[in-house]
């Protein structure tokens, strides 16, 4: 598989790790524990096009937020994941 | 020397009759040329028999001529290169190549084993879970070791690979798999248009089918305009060819495998050369041009030794000028059969018959047979004579009821052709049934692929150019290349003519798959059996299930499937194709991934030092960390860590700490950014302070712990386990990244940028005092128990001081630039000589710390939690931080979990052992009664008795209960007493002294 990382370039899968579901948000501080539980342990088990957090560790170590089809493996979108999992967190 | 080679032709083939080679089949020996096979020098020198089947132990012979042989399996080379289940079909042949055939007893003519054809009525099908049902306990004491013994392949070496293998990666515009006519018209079109190509060839020679067959292209021989091709092909500027080079697998994203067999045609690599090499290709397009596999037909007898492949026969003839029998008979359904015929006659052979299961054969075949006096028969062979010797007869079904009967010493059989579908099947492609060909072409092929020739079931040699040409020229000018592709190699097309035949039912065994011995029997009881799916057949009955991965039986097989079951093939369906295409061996996927270089090895900047004083290492993850270092006279490594741990508690001794992961935080959010991944508070952290840390996941389990420290206001210096160092980073990134992007906050990963030493024991001062600049001031007052600051060593050289204690002593760690690392560790011993500096390794580090009650790796387990390892107070109540909600769940909380407590035996001579389960005293043993298990333990040289921790069920409020020790792994019991983790120093004195 090839990733084309928008700050590297066109690289082979063996320069990422994959973590996984990419749509949950991480709660507000004061959520409840069934929001949080939701957001720790929650996933659907998508077989199509599915979000996915990536991580270029081999490269510019940025996160990026990867569109893959689960069947096919085609790749339809790559952006970094800046921000995709936050939600204003008490400070 | 050995010249006699009855079989061989006086003249002609693509053999070098200047090179003659030796060879040793079975022990004896036998000449052959550069140029052949394994399997061509076999038939030249007359060898039928070349080994056994898998199950039935049944002689069998040559089948084919090239990488979809069932058969002819050999153990090539000797010693420790031996390598089983090698295709005689492909190996080349070299001067003094040494092949033993597999699974006979005691020899390859009389092979006891054969005694399993009598039994063969309980070998069908499904036997294995039929017959072995029970009793159950049989199973590994009798059947197993009886089946293993029986059935088989080759043996392995038995002793490691000593060649080497290498992996490499290449990227093109266009990748080529074959050379026959379509994969060079596609080279050509490709190459010409300014596109990068490599082109793919599993022989050694290029050319494919026109190596055997011939033919006129561009009105000159073929032989010639493979040349000429050649030469233009070398001479633009990016077109590679590789041949004997396989490719076996594609890969998503245009990654394809394959497969450089560099030096398998020699006896072995020549020095600092490997022997295979493993190619990931990246290619924009791929055109397949493999080439189609003839598939026999299924009748009785149809594995006798001489019944052979037709398009193979003339392989034999018209390549190697090596004759597999003398009076040639034909059995064929199709046009492409008669090439044979006329191969066989053009050498001056003479043909027995020709069986053409078609009614039309044509009146130019008529007057062929007429003129070399031999019958034209419209029917099917049923049945053949002969055995380990080879054919001697066949017994023909006429078409009209009659039967007839042929001698001949070898038969040729034709049943079509099936294109080479396993390249474009590997992305669950199902290829699709075409009609005039009666076989399975490419659909649904990979992106990016695409199929020409005769793997696209185009089978006449202008078909195959015309396709091949276009498809390169389509796969240049989509790569972005649009260049000139130019004129088009031109041939005429021959007719093809076929009436599908897969089976003929007679008396007697009728092999589908050769290589894992199913019949048509076995598909017909599978089918009566329920087992109809193309996917239970396969694995009922391991049709197509061997190391051919059926290339010559699967089409056959579900042929018969469906006619049994009253269904079209095309009903009946393929099963998945999987790569690879052909066997690789394992040592090719581990490349030079081998011993001592299976993974990377990391060096602490002491490690030179610490090998000249022999120390003794152990491997931490990727590192080598010193152990202990022995003193001469020390009887075990017990003696020597109690040394270092007396040395240290008593005088002072330093130990390398660099593997400690090492990240610099910094910007004006660091400390906010640190609040939220840490439990404990880091934004009130005064400057010049360090405090330690710890960090749970997401789900409330503790994840990592360490010491940070802050260098400035908007620099903090963090510390992981050596364990986490790369996780540690990856997570904080992630956070830093994706939940909280508002932060102002950079990472940098420092952790070879550091040599860091934990310096120990209450002489440190004085040490430090002989290394760093005397202008710093290194009193309790001015640099207290956890200050942190950046220090000027003697000479100059900039460091970073931190005073925090692992071991429970007056301790500093003094991080210098890796560079200085080797010069900082021998000026400690110099400078330490006078007050008997020690070094101390990993276990001398554990038992300090096991002393004073420290988690480390052992209770950091994943399972546990920050009230767990007694540090619950830690968790601050005022800001929220990562697995702050999940730790307060009501089981993580629980008064009943399992916590960290110090245990210590009640005979105080007893030696503990971690693992070893914890049982309230007086009750049975067993998960019931189980509170827990000792974690951690070692020798207490300050206790003088064996100390240890455990994570016991309510262990902090059962401090001074004795329970009991069971250990099943190593048949101990024994008696314990829980008491307070930290067994050295409770109150922490000797640290802030």
């Amino acid at each position: 598989m090839r990733i084309v990382c928008p700050f590297c370039g066109e690289r082979e899968l063996g320069e990422f790790t994959y973590l996984g579901d990419a749509k949950p948000v991480r709660p507000a501080a004061g959520a409840s524990e069934d929001e949080v539980f939701d957001y720790v342990y929650l996933r659907d088990n998508i077989a199509g096009a599915m979000s996915e957090y990536w991580y270029h560790g081999g490269g510019c170590r940025a996160w990026l937020k990867i569109t893959r089809n689960t069947l096919t493996h085609e790749i339809s979108s790559v952006e970094p994941a800046a921000g995709v999992g936050a939600r204003q967190v008490a400070r | 020397m050995i010249t006699s080679q009855p079989n061989r032709l006086a003249s002609g083939g693509l053999i070098d009759r200047s090179a003659p080679l030796n060879f040793r089949f079975d022990g004896k020996t036998f000449a052959g040329f550069q140029g052949d096979t394994l399997a061509s020098a076999l038939i030249a020198n007359g060898v039928k028999l070349v080994g056994r089947s898998f199950k039935y132990h049944r002689p069998r012979g040559i089948l084919t001529a090239g990488s979809e042989e069932p058969n002819a399996l050999v153990e090539l080379r000797t010693g420790a290169r031996r390598e089983p289940n090698t295709k005689a079909t492909t190996a080349e042949l070299y001067d003094g190549l040494e092949a033993a055939s597999q699974n006979r007893w005691p020899s390859l003519r009389h092979d006891l084993m054969a005694v399993n054809q009598l039994f063969a009525s309980i070998f069908v099908a499904g036997f294995y879970y039929k017959t072995f049902m029970w009793p159950a306990k049989f199973w590994e004491a009798v059947y197993e070791p009886a089946i293993r013994r029986a059935a088989g392949l080759g043996r392995a070496a038995g002793a490691a690979d000593p060649d080497h293998y290498d992996k490499a990666w290449a990227h093109c515009d266009v990748l080529i798999a074959g050379s026959g006519p379509a994969g060079l018209a596609a080279a050509l079109a490709a190459g010409r248009s300014g596109a990068r190509v490599i082109l793919c060839e599993e022989d050694f020679l290029l050319g494919g089918r026109l190596l055997a067959d011939g033919g006129t292209i561009d009105g000159m021989p073929a032989a010639e305009w493979v040349s000429r091709t050649l030469a233009e092909l070398a001479t633009l500027p990016d077109v590679r060819i590789m041949n004997r080079t396989t490719l076996f697998g594609v890969y998503d994203g245009g990654t394809y495998g394959a497969i450089e067999r560099v030096n398998d045609h020699l006896p072995s690599p020549p020095e600092h050369q490997v022997r295979q090499r493993l190619w990931r290709i990246v290619a924009k397009r791929c055109v397949v041009a493999a080439g189609a596999i003839e598939r026999p037909i299924v009748f009785a007898g149809n594995d006798t030794p001489g019944v052979m492949m037709a398009s193979a026969m003339r392989t034999y003839v018209a390549r190697y000028s090596a004759t597999p029998a003398k009076r040639i008979a034909l059995f064929t359904n199709n046009e492409d059969g008669w090439r044979t015929v006329e191969a066989a006659l053009g050498a001056g052979l003479q043909i027995a018959a020709v069986v053409d299961a078609r009614p039309d054969v044509s009146a130019a075949h008529r007057a062929l047979a007429a003129k070399a006096g031999f019958a034209v028969l419209n029917g099917f062979v049923s049945g053949v004579d002969g055995g380990k010797d080879g054919v001697k007869k066949i017994s023909i079904s006429l078409a009209g009821g009659a039967r007839a009967e042929v001698e001949t010493d070898g038969l040729a059989v034709s049943g079509g052709w099936n294109p080479a579908v396993g390249l474009t099947s590997y992305h669950r492609g199902r290829p699709k049934w075409q009609d005039d060909i009666s076989a399975f072409v490419p659909d649904g092929a990979p992106p990016g692929m695409e199929a020409a020739g005769a793997a696209n079931g185009a089978f006449g040699l202008g078909a195959c150019l015309r396709q091949g040409f276009a498809a390169g020229a389509a796969a240049a000018q989509s790569a972005g290349r649009d260049g000139n592709a130019g004129a088009p190699p031109v041939a005429d097309d021959e007719a093809f003519s076929l009436t599908p035949l897969w089976h003929v039912a007679g008396k007697g065994k009728a092999f589908v798959d050769y290589q894992h011995d199913v019949t048509a029997a076995d598909i017909e009881l599978a089918q009566r059996e329920g087992f109809e799916s193309v996917e239970h057949l396969k694995r009922y009955t391991t049709l197509g299930m061997a190391t051919d991965q059926g290339k010559t039986s699967n089409v056959a097989g579900l042929a018969i499937m469906a006619a049994v079951s009253g269904k079209s093939i095309p009903e009946t369906g393929t099963t998945i194709y999987r790569p690879p295409y052909v066997p690789v061996a394992i040592g090719a996927f581990a490349g030079q991934h081998r011993d001592e270089n299976f993974h990377a090895t990391r060096l602490t900047p002491s490690h030179h030092w610490a090998a000249e004083q022999g120390a003794v290492f152990v491997d931490t993850g990727l590192w080598k960390r010193a152990q202990w270092y022995p003193r001469a006279g020390e009887k075990d490594w017990l003696e020597t860590v109690i040394r270092e741990v007396k040395a240290v508690r008593g005088g002072v001794g330093f130990c390398d700490v660099s593997t400690l992961g090492k990240i610099d935080v910094h910007g004006p959010d660091a400390g906010a950014f640190l609040d939220r991944v840490y439990i404990n508070t880091f934004s009130n952290l005064a400057v010049g302070k360090a405090r330690y840390g710890l960090m749970l996941r997401e789900d409330g389990m503790v994840y990592d712990d360490g010491t940070t420290s802050r260098l400035a206001e908007d620099h903090y210096f963090l510390t992981t386990t050596t364990a986490k160092a790369g996780p540690v980073m990856q997570h904080l990134e992630f956070c830093r990244q994706v939940l909280f992007p508002e932060l102002n906050v950079q990472l940098t990963s420092v952790s070879d940028q550091w040599a860091q030493f934990s310096i120990a024991g209450p002489k440190t001062r004085d040490l430090l005092r002989e290394i760093v600049d005397p202008a710093e001031d290194l009193s309790n007052e001015a640099f207290p128990f956890m200050g942190a600051r950046k220090v000027s060593l003697r000479g100059g050289i900039g460091a970073r001081l931190f005073r925090i204690s692992f071991s429970g002593e007056m301790a500093f760690e003094i991080s210098v630039p890796a560079r200085y690392g080797d010069a900082l560790v021998r000026n400690l011993m110099l400078a330490g000589k006078q007050f008997g500096v020690t070094p101390y390794g990993t276990e001398a580090l554990g038992v300090m710390r096991i002393e004073k009650g420290h988690v480390a790796g052992p209770e950091l387990n994943g399972t546990t939690t920050a009230a767990d390892l007694g540090l619950g107070k830690m968790m601050s109540t005022r800001k929220d931080f990562i697995g702050r909600v999940m730790a307060g769940r009501e089981a993580l909380a629980a008064r009943d979990r399992q916590v960290v407590v110090g245990i210590k035996a009640t005979d105080s001579a007893r030696r503990l052992r971690s693992g070893a389960h914890v049982i309230p005293k007086g009750e049975i043993p067993g998960p019931a009664n189980d509170q827990g298990y000792i974690t951690s333990v070692c020798f207490s040289p300050t206790l003088d008795q064996w100390i240890g921790l455990a994570l016991v069920e309510r262990g902090r409020d059962r401090i001074g209960e004795i329970v009991h020790a069971h250990d099943p792994l190593r048949g101990e019991d024994y008696d314990v007493e829980l008491c307070n983790p930290v067994f050295y120093d409770p109150d922490g004195g000797r640290q802030r002294g």
